[in-house]
């Protein structure tokens, strides 16, 4: 009787679903005029910015941008509610081999260009490939080569939250800015400057700084909180 | 037509190292095969002309998931079958203390 009805609306579904691909028409030039040339010409004509997708995301789009962001930090706080515990093992962590000499220098090498590469990639968000996802999860994965490492590196979740709560509020608050100046929200309230210039496309590049700064703080605390959890 | 080489020659690749991770007994390599599918698909997506995705992938996909997975092996078992025979063997004892 189950399984009967699994499969029924297994079936039911399969149809919607057959339906909804087959009326899409893969291959035609069915999006020939309408949103993708008001997307186009407008990030280069009106916003300035010269990555398409970057516009896209943080400005037609940055609400939704706003939502990802609540998401991931609704995803590491509720990590650190389960694996939280009373700070009693700071320090000495074991790691899955200890590491070499050779590791070490490594690592303390690394760490410093990492960390430039992630802030290159955010700071130029609106300009080439990448932006503050991107460049906040290079700048994570910098702390983690650290953390397993060493065995007594560790990073303050104080500093960490404060940093993740200034950027969100910083985002929120050019959201806001927006609305009272232009009444939209995220509507941009700087000026556009020039394509191609650093200081182009108005507030594009200080929220991609700050959802870059909250990115890489969320997942440095998920990744430390994890490794701090079993030993 | 390079391309359609190249592309061909990275898809192989991407399927090789998937059955070699199902194949594999040994966690610690299936995880880095599968990381390795994760950069043979980044550079997919730079071929595909989507360098933001091609990013994400590479550091995500390549950095942490790989890390989190070495850092649940440590924390429970290296190999395969090693759980199920350590509760076998505990079976054992039990019968033969009864």
């Amino acid at each position: 009787m189950k399984k009967a009805i699994i499969l029924i609306s297994l079936t039911i579904l399969g149809v919607y679903l057959i339906d909804i691909f087959t009326g899409i028409g893969f291959g035609t030039q069915h999006f020939a005029s309408g949103v993708k040339d008001a997307y186009l010409i407008g990030s280069k004509e009106t916003l300035r910015v010269s990555n398409v997708v970057t516009s896209i995301v943080v400005n037609f789009r940055g609400f939704d941008t706003l939502g990802e962001v609540t998401v991931l930090f609704l995803a590491s706080m509720a990590l650190g509610g389960i694996l939280y515990k009373k700070r009693h093992d700071v320090g000495e962590r074991s790691v899955l081999f200890p590491s070499t000499r050779i590791v070490m220098s490594g690592a303390k090498l690394l760490f410093p260009s990492i960390v430039l590469l992630g802030a290159y990639v955010f700071i130029h968000g609106h300009l080439s490939p990448g932006g503050g996802f991107q460049g906040g999860t290079i700048i994570a994965t910098g702390f983690l080569l650290m953390l397993i490492t060493y065995r007594n590196y560790s990073v303050s979740h104080n500093r960490l939250s404060w940093v993740e709560s200034l950027a969100g509020v910083l985002f929120i608050s050019l959201g806001l800015a927006g609305y009272f100046v232009h009444d939209s929200f995220l509507a941009n309230v700087f000026p556009e400057g020039k394509l191609n210039d650093l200081f182009s496309g108005g507030v594009i590049g200080i929220i991609y700084v700050a959802v870059g700064f909250k990115v890489a703080a969320e997942l440095t605390g998920i990744i430390y909180t994890i490794l701090h959890e079993k030993d | 037509m390079i391309y359609l080489i190249l592309t061909f020659i990275l898809l192989l690749l991407m399927i090789g190292a998937a059955i070699y991770a199902i194949w594999q007994k040994d966690l610690l390599y299936a995880v880095i095969a599968s990381g390795i599918i994760s950069l043979l698909l980044s550079i997919m997506f730079v071929l595909l002309q989507a360098p933001d995705v091609a990013l994400t992938e590479a550091a995500i996909g390549v950095a942490l998931t790989t890390i989190i997975f070495i850092i649940a092996i440590r924390n429970t078992v290296r190999f395969e079958d090693e759980h199920d025979k350590k509760i076998k063997k505990e079976k054992q004892l039990k019968s033969a203390e009864q």
